[in-house]
């Protein structure tokens, strides 16, 4: 098996065991991403250098028999919403193409004290907004498991980067499901933490009471590994829950007895992919094969409003967030010369891409005078009946399951014409960020062309412990995680 | 009324408040610091940075908030007010909308702080009192090419606590009064330095008229808002005030129908102080949009009544208690109570040490007001560094009695200039008391006994008050004798008789 | 609820956007089938509901007073499109702006 095959928990194994350094692993990876990177364009940015002189530190530290953290000599690849000091970031935006922030983010805080090896930045749909990753302004990534079709997205880069094996970990962002559905879409597991359970700071917000960072990782337990990382309380953060930290990975190979699985009725109706139902029902029967009981829960609000509340909160936070952008401070400023308001106008316009134009607009017109009632008010509103439905649904169930994406990964330019179309295939994972609830997606099947399909699993807030160890009972079955693209 | 007219006036006062740091960074919250040395991520507005609340902050704005009698809201939030501006670098600042951590109180003011005119308390209410971040600071090319405006950030982020008040004030006088019991309210309270010049005391007036018509439906016609801004100092405040009620009084006059409120938008002007008069910065034509929503990078506050009762007893004695204690416990007038207090607690604390010692209050306030108040005038000095200290004044006071007020004048005035005591003073001057030795007075009463037999007869049938016309004579011959000891040996030669 | 390319054009000036009358038309189009798609809103009843700005409930988060180091100068403005001495330098701003 090449070491890029590897999972993380296995690299620390290796190196544990003298078998292999820290610089070997990462340039095992710099390897693969030469080689993939044409065809795969999940990374907007990786140094070479840089990430070989982490993993010397790491080795030399090894070999003066210093302590080290708990990902060391790992590589994580980072998707470039994540503002890591001194080094470029994007956010795969024209805006901030130039953008160096002074500061980590916590999260990149936590890996460098981890011991990790920061491989790369990957790229993403311009400041989050998107499920395919075709609105970044530089580049369009692949799906490995067919170039012709997306990675799913946000997140894309992050999910391309470890399905392609050009990287063991990484991190991305959920905001409506940026993180599990391009996981579903590229074979892997991907975590959306509890809403709070990692702290935002350096996170380039989109709309900040929704979105979370969480890993990728090709098996349950990485996913764990890395969650134990970059979890816990963060004074800077004021939305960070001061909460300990369970070690998920001392429990995951521990089945759950007498598990209740909740099965939403509303999200198995209308839309879904027959293939992708199949795939859903049989791993529902392999929970059943393993003692556990199946639940009808009803979730009426969250499948019916979700999309909508969601393209009104995240929208208006997110007109807010980024009106900074105006070329004043930081950021693009237009060659025109013109004044104040000109400038700032011209330099937004030609800083954003069109998605993200759409979004500020709509944003700022659920939150301006004579609608606001009407639609950030009452989308508020809708939000709480949400999380109370799922509070209800969780009196019934330990967990509830349901496809993570209506349909596996579709080609590229599908529905770029048209945004709604896009946003509707969200339905499945928005309503967990409304709720702020934690959820995973992992490999349960591929399609009859050979595309992956994600079970998507959730839970009440702070039980992420509960859903590793449901997923890995899952995993531990089967072999869909085991499977390589076509690379 | 002497003007043809009843100004209305409400005030918007921002007040910086006094901590170490910004609102929601570690940042140092100093003014006059070297430009953009007193930022970070946080106050730069710098993507992926979050904002956390500054705990003593908002201990401050409690603090403020109920000394001015305000309700205390159990539950508060933060809101974020949206509109571009390069010295906002997120374009939005945060403050509070619908549910300000206060609202609804008053606060006293004297008008007429002057002996002649005597005191008309008055209650002035404040509509709300809120938290906010403040925003940079824009520096403007001179040259008048429209060259790039520069931006300091230093100032962004700092605590700010906007208080606004009912339009209930009707003359300059009354906005000034209300502005300085502001001032020495947060001073006293150490919510802020209140420094108009440094922009730690902000103001913003809005004025209109109420010009008395009895074919008006109210009885008056009222005329269109003025919000005047630019306004520097106490004075300004006056005088844009003073300026602004005539302009739109004439304005009405030469327009009576149309120059009214409903009619005209409301307007902001500028007050031009070297030019004396304002000047219409922009009419509001469509009121801004500013999309206020809740922030969700911050969380709510709730406040409990314990809370309140603490942050109350921290609060010590507000000027307004301090007024009337001292006009009971040493009984001063209203006008002494007001200076006094109005000159702030080192100089309260003075004043009691020296009633204390002196058992005189109504003395104590009044030597310290012909003596102190003019030096610290004179030699440009605060109350904690003045070289005399109490107990030394009122020693000063006791030792100088007899003296005449130009003398002692003179020996406090050498005390100060030479850094010397009392009696080193008075040495050096020789503005002393005249001494008396027991035996000359004695022979003095004898003699005034010998001079009145009639006060003696009086006296001894009964009238012991007799024996002060005997007394008076002896002091008015022995000008500055100790009126005890002319007492006792009055007593005992009467008793000889 | 429809929005009219005026009052696009209001939204987009409220947003520092700048749109040409074409694209304020396509936006215009893309933003009412949204809202055509979001106005399902209206039909939930919400009466009593309290909305909902946190996902999980956080309150009293305070910082201590205690100064922190800020950024050298020369960092906080690194990424200033253009500077003019230690300052960041704009168009010019008028007092009536």
């Amino acid at each position: 098996m090449t070491i890029t095959d590897r999972t993380a928990s296995e690299l620390l194994a290796l190196q544990a065991a003298g078998d292999v350094s820290a610089r070997a692993i990462t340039d095992a990876f710099l390897a693969v991403i030469r080689e993939r990177e044409p065809t795969v364009q999940a990374f907007v940015q990786v140094d070479e250098a840089a990430a070989r002189q982490q993993a010397e530190a790491v080795d030399a530290k090894r070999r003066a028999g210093a302590p080290l953290g708990p990902l060391a000599g790992v590589p994580v690849a980072v998707k470039d919403v994540l503002c890591t000091r001194g080094v470029r970031t994007t956010c795969s935006s024209r805006m901030l193409a130039d953008y160096v922030p002074p500061y980590d983010a916590h999260v990149i805080e936590r890996l460098r004290a981890a011991d990790a090896v920061l491989i790369g930045k990957t790229n993403l749909d311009e400041f989050a907004m998107g499920s395919s990753t075709e609105n970044s302004a530089f580049q369009v990534t692949r799906n490995p498991w067919d170039s012709t079709r997306i990675p799913g997205g946000s997140s894309g880069g992050s999910a391309a980067a470890v399905a392609a094996r050009e990287a063991p970990l990484s991190l991305g962002t959920d905001t409506g499901g940026s993180i599990r559905q391009p996981a579903s879409h590229c074979g892997i597991v991907g975590v959306k933490p509890t809403y709070g359970r990692v702290s935002r700071y350096g996170l380039v917000a989109f709309a900040n009471s929704l979105d979370q960072i969480g890993p990728f990782a090709r098996t349950v337990t990485d996913a764990a590994r890395l969650l134990a990382v970059i979890a816990g309380h963060d004074a800077r953060d004021s939305t960070s829950v001061d909460q300990s930290v369970p070690a998920y990975t001392q429990s995951l190979d521990q089945p759950l007895q007498n598990l209740r699985i909740g099965i939403p009725q509303e999200f198995l109706k209308t839309g879904l992919d027959a293939e992708v139902e199949a795939a859903v029902r049989a791993a529902l029967r392999e929970y059943q094969a393993q003692g556990a009981t199946l639940v009808d829960v009803t979730l009426p609000h969250a499948a019916h409003h979700a999309i909508a509340v969601y393209y009104i909160v995240a929208t208006a936070e997110a007109s807010s967030n980024l009106a900074r952008y105006d070329g004043m401070h930081f950021g693009h400023r237009t060659a025109d010369k013109g004044d104040l308001i000109a400038t700032m106008s011209r330099s937004r316009t030609e800083g954003f891409g069109p998605e993200v134009q759409r979004r500020i607009m709509l944003g700022t017109y659920a939150l301006s005078s004579g609608y606001y009632d009407a639609y950030y008010l009452q989308a508020m509103k809708v939000r709480r009946l949400i999380a109370e439905e799922f509070a209800t649904a969780f009196t019934q169930c330990d967990i509830i399951a349901s496809p993570t994406s209506p349909t596996a990964a579709f080609p590229i330019g599908e529905k770029t014409a048209d945004p709604l179309t896009m946003y509707l295939s969200d339905i499945y994972t928005i309503s967990a960020n409304l709720a702020g609830i934690p959820g995973v997606s992992l490999p349960c099947g591929f399609t009859s062309n050979g595309l992956p399909i994600g079970l998507q699993l959730l839970a009440p807030p702070f039980a992420e412990e509960r859903l590793f160890r449901s997923a890995r009972m899952y995993e531990a079955a089967t072999d869909w995680h085991t499977r390589r693209p076509p690379l | 009324m002497a003007e043809p007219y009843k100004i209305v006036i409400g005030l918007e006062v921002h007040v910086q408040l006094l901590t170490k740091t910004k609102l929601f960074c570690g940042c140092r919250n100093q003014f006059g610091l070297p430009p953009n040395t007193a930022t970070c991520p946080v106050c730069l507005g710098l993507p992926g940075s979050l904002p956390v609340m500054n705990r003593t902050a908002f201990q401050l704005a409690l603090r403020a908030a109920l000394a001015l009698n305000c309700q205390m809201a159990s539950f508060t939030k933060w809101d974020r007010k949206q509109y571009y501006y390069p010295d906002l670098p997120k374009n939005y600042q945060i403050s509070q909308y619908d549910l300000p951590f206060s609202a609804e109180g008053w606060l006293e003011i004297n008008i007429h702080p002057d002996p002649k005119k005597g005191h008309t308390p008055k209650r002035v209410g404040i509509i709300r009192a809120h938290l906010e971040e403040d925003a940079g600071k824009l520096l403007h090319d001179e040259s008048g090419r429209g060259g790039d405006s520069r931006v300091d950030l230093n100032r962004t982020g700092t605590p700010l606590l906007e208080i606004v008040s009912k339009p209930e004030m009707n003359s300059a006088e009354e906005a000034v009064a209300y502005l300085e019991e502001i001032r020495l309210l947060m001073r006293e309270l150490g919510v802020s330095d209140c420094e108009m010049q440094e922009g730690s005391l902000r103001c913003d007036a809005n004025v209109n008229l109420h010009i008395p018509r009895s074919d008006e439906p109210h009885g008056y016609a009222a005329t269109p808002l003025v919000e005047i801004k630019n306004l520097n100092s106490f004075r300004s405040v006056g005088r844009a005030i003073r300026y602004e009620a005539e302009r739109q009084f004439s304005a009405f006059q030469n327009d009576p129908q149309n120059y009214r409120i409903g009619r005209l938008l409301k307007t902001t002007a500028g007050w031009d102080d070297a030019r004396g008069r304002t000047e219409v910065q922009r009419h509001k034509e469509e009121a801004a949009d500013y999309r206020y929503f809740p922030d969700p990078d911050l969380v709510p506050v709730t406040v409990s009544p314990e809370q309140i009762d603490a942050v109350r007893r921290e609060m010590g004695e507000l000027p307004s208690q301090q007024r009337v204690r001292l006009q009971t416990q040493y009984g001063l007038s209203p006008y002494d109570a007001n200076v006094l207090t109005a000159k702030g607690r080192p100089m309260v604390a003075y004043f009691e040490a020296v009633a204390t010692i002196l058992n005189d209050g109504k003395q104590a306030s009044h030597r310290i007001s012909d003596l102190v108040f003019p030096a610290l005038s004179e030699r440009n000095e605060e109350m904690e560094s003045f070289p005399i200290r109490a107990t030394e004044f009122a020693g000063f006071i006791q030792a100088t009695a007899t003296l005449s007020k130009q003398d002692r004048v003179d020996l406090f005035t050498h005390m100060l200039e030479q850094g010397v005591n009392v009696a080193a003073a008075m040495e050096a001057t020789g503005l002393k008391p005249a001494t008396f030795d027991e035996a000359t007075l004695r022979a003095a009463v004898i003699a005034a006994i010998g001079n009145n037999p009639k006060a003696v007869a009086d006296y001894q049938s009964g009238k012991t008050a007799a024996a002060n016309r005997i007394k008076g004579e002896v002091l008015k011959a022995n000008k500055g004798a100790p009126n005890d000891l002319v007492q006792r040996l009055l007593e005992e030669e009467l008793a000889k008789q | 609820m429809s929005l009219s390319p005026e009052q696009v054009r209001k939204v987009a000036a409220l947003a520092r956007l700048e749109l040409s009358p074409d694209q304020l038309t396509v936006m215009a189009g893309q933003l009412n089938r949204i809202l055509d798609f979001v106005d399902q809103l209206q039909q939930v009843d919400t009466t009593g509901v309290e909305p909902m700005a946190h996902p999980i409930p956080v309150e009293n988060v305070f910082r201590e007073d205690a100064p922190r180091e800020s950024l050298p100068t020369g960092e906080a403005l690194a990424n200033a499109p253009n500077r003019g001495g230690n300052f960041f330098a704009v168009p010019a701003v008028f007092s009536d702006e």
